[in-house]
């Protein structure tokens, strides 16, 4: 069973289109990857599966759950919002950590939060947050960052800021983490460790949904890729499919200005 | 009396009325740091008759002298509307003066906050809500302290303001350390016709806002630790 189902998704902004009846399916353990040029959409339908715009219509289901109908006011309840966030992780193309907190209070900072509002977090407080702090240092661990727990994001490149980010979106354990042109804001010597540290979550199995302009990568690393134009899904298929034999004329002059580097 | 003589009596009785110069200065910032928040929270609602309001009354603060609005405080009442609600002694007149000082430098203050909160960028609030916080859980936990570092220069400067400003109280005969300064020319304590006190206040407000400009000093380099 499909853990994501978007379904006929769109949204507007003012008169502008930004996203036309969007459909499409993502299996558990699966990535995604959407590409096109700038303006297409992409970055809007990541938003809008995490909450931070709403449709005008369409359906998003996880897991079979529906979490958003357009036609069902019951799911568009701005306090059920924030339960169903959870459901995804999103990493920025500008980090956004928090600058005042150290690379491991970025990451405990929100599983904290969320433990605090359960009732037997007074009791049992102490051992909660050794259980937070051990996740997370496995966490940062894992990024390669174990000496770098406790430095302030100012004290960070850009790549070592991206893994932090990476490990606070992962340490709520979400079903589904997006990132949205991860390395955008890095040089090519920082993009190539942060993408080796999406690679390893996709051959860990983590079903992610990735916005991005590194076409080798998206490639490498992908089940499946959406190309989006206008608002529109143009061509979708597995990553052959789509790079090695489009089918509509757009996609391969997309494609061309990347292959000719 | 000679100047040897006159001296200690001057800085006994200057002191005492330093003293109330504090007291109105902290009770300020005591009150209007708060309230500041509240009335930036007002001018930033996206419910419109209440950010409108909210401007206003802003703009009517800060768009009139402190002085009249200490006149109008504490005369308006009594010779207005018959009810002197202050009382003719000096807790009324420190209370009236509290009044006034909270509320214009509330005034400034929400102004400064507003800067400081809307400085913070979009991206904090939204990678918060990503992470299943709640609003109220962004602000205290993410943006306030960014806000406060931000903040810090600017009411730094109106705190040092703050300081010499507390003089305009001297309008409505609060007895701070002008006021006791000038009581020796009209005579006080068997002294009489002497400016020289009156001068000498300066050298309170200049050690005070000195001391004020490195503690505050201290504080902005404090959170220089992140940026």
């Amino acid at each position: 069973m499909a853990i994501l189902e978007v379904q006929h998704v769109s949204k507007s902004f003012g008169d502008t289109e930004v996203l036309k009846d969007i459909s499409f399916s993502l299996e558990k353990g699966k990535v995604l990857s959407l590409i096109g040029s700038s303006g297409s959409g992409k970055t809007t339908l990541l938003r809008c599966l995490n909450f931070l715009e709403r449709p005008d219509g369409g359906v998003i289901r996880v897991n079979g759950e529906t979490l958003f109908d357009a036609d069902d006011p019951e799911t568009r309840q701005e306090s059920e919002i924030r339960k169903k966030r959870l459901h995804f992780g999103l990493v920025f193309q500008s980090f956004n950590l928090f600058p005042q907190y150290t690379a491991l209070q970025n990451v405990m900072l929100a599983k904290e939060l969320l433990e605090k509002e359960k009732p037997d977090y007074k009791a049992r407080k102490k051992e909660i947050h050794a259980q937070i702090e051990k996740e997370a240092r496995a966490l940062l661990d894992q990024m390669g960052l174990s000496d770098r727990v406790d430095n302030y994001p100012h004290q960070l490149s850009g790549g070592q800021c991206q893994r932090v980010a990476i490990a606070r979106a992962l340490a709520l354990k979400p079903d589904i983490l997006c990132f949205d042109e991860p390395t955008s804001a890095l040089d090519p010597e920082l993009t190539g460790e942060v993408l080796k540290v999406i690679k390893g979550l996709a051959d860990q199995e983590t079903t992610m949904v990735i916005v991005t302009h590194e076409m080798a990568f998206a490639r490498d690393v992908s089940s499946q890729v959406i190309f989006m134009d206008e608002g529109c899904i143009l061509e979708k298929g597995t990553p052959e499919q789509v790079f090695e034999h489009p089918s509509k004329e757009r996609t391969k002059q997309f494609l061309s200005r990347y292959t000719q580097g | 009396m000679t100047f040897s003589e006159q001296f200690p009596i001057v800085f006994q009785a200057l002191n005492v009325g330093f003293a109330q110069t504090l007291k109105l200065f902290f009770v300020t910032l005591l009150g209007a740091i708060p309230l500041g928040l509240i009335i930036s929270f007002g001018s930033m609602s996206h419910f419109r008759p209440l950010s409108y309001f909210t401007k206003i009354i802003v703009w009517i603060i800060r768009g009139t002298p402190l002085m009249i609005q200490l006149l109008i405080i504490y005369f308006m009442p009594g010779l207005v509307f018959g009810n002197n609600i202050w009382g003719g002694d000096e807790n009324g007149r420190f209370l009236a003066a509290s009044v006034g000082f909270i509320f214009n430098y509330a005034c400034y203050f929400s102004e400064i906050y507003r800067g400081g909160i809307q400085g913070v960028p979009k991206g904090q609030e939204e990678a918060g809500l990503v992470l299943g916080m709640t609003k109220s859980q962004i602000f205290f936990k993410v943006t306030f302290m960014q806000m406060v570092k931000r903040i810090v220069p600017p009411m730094s400067n109106e705190i040092i303001t703050l300081v010499k400003d507390t003089s305009l109280a001297r309008i409505i005969s609060l007895q701070e350390v002008i006021w006791a300064g000038q009581s020796f020319m009209k005579g006080n304590m068997g002294i009489a016709g002497v400016i020289w006190p009156l001068f000498f206040t300066a050298v309170y407000y200049l050690i005070f806002s000195g001391i004020l400009t490195v503690l505050l000093g201290r504080l902005e380099k404090k959170l220089e630790y992140f940026r």
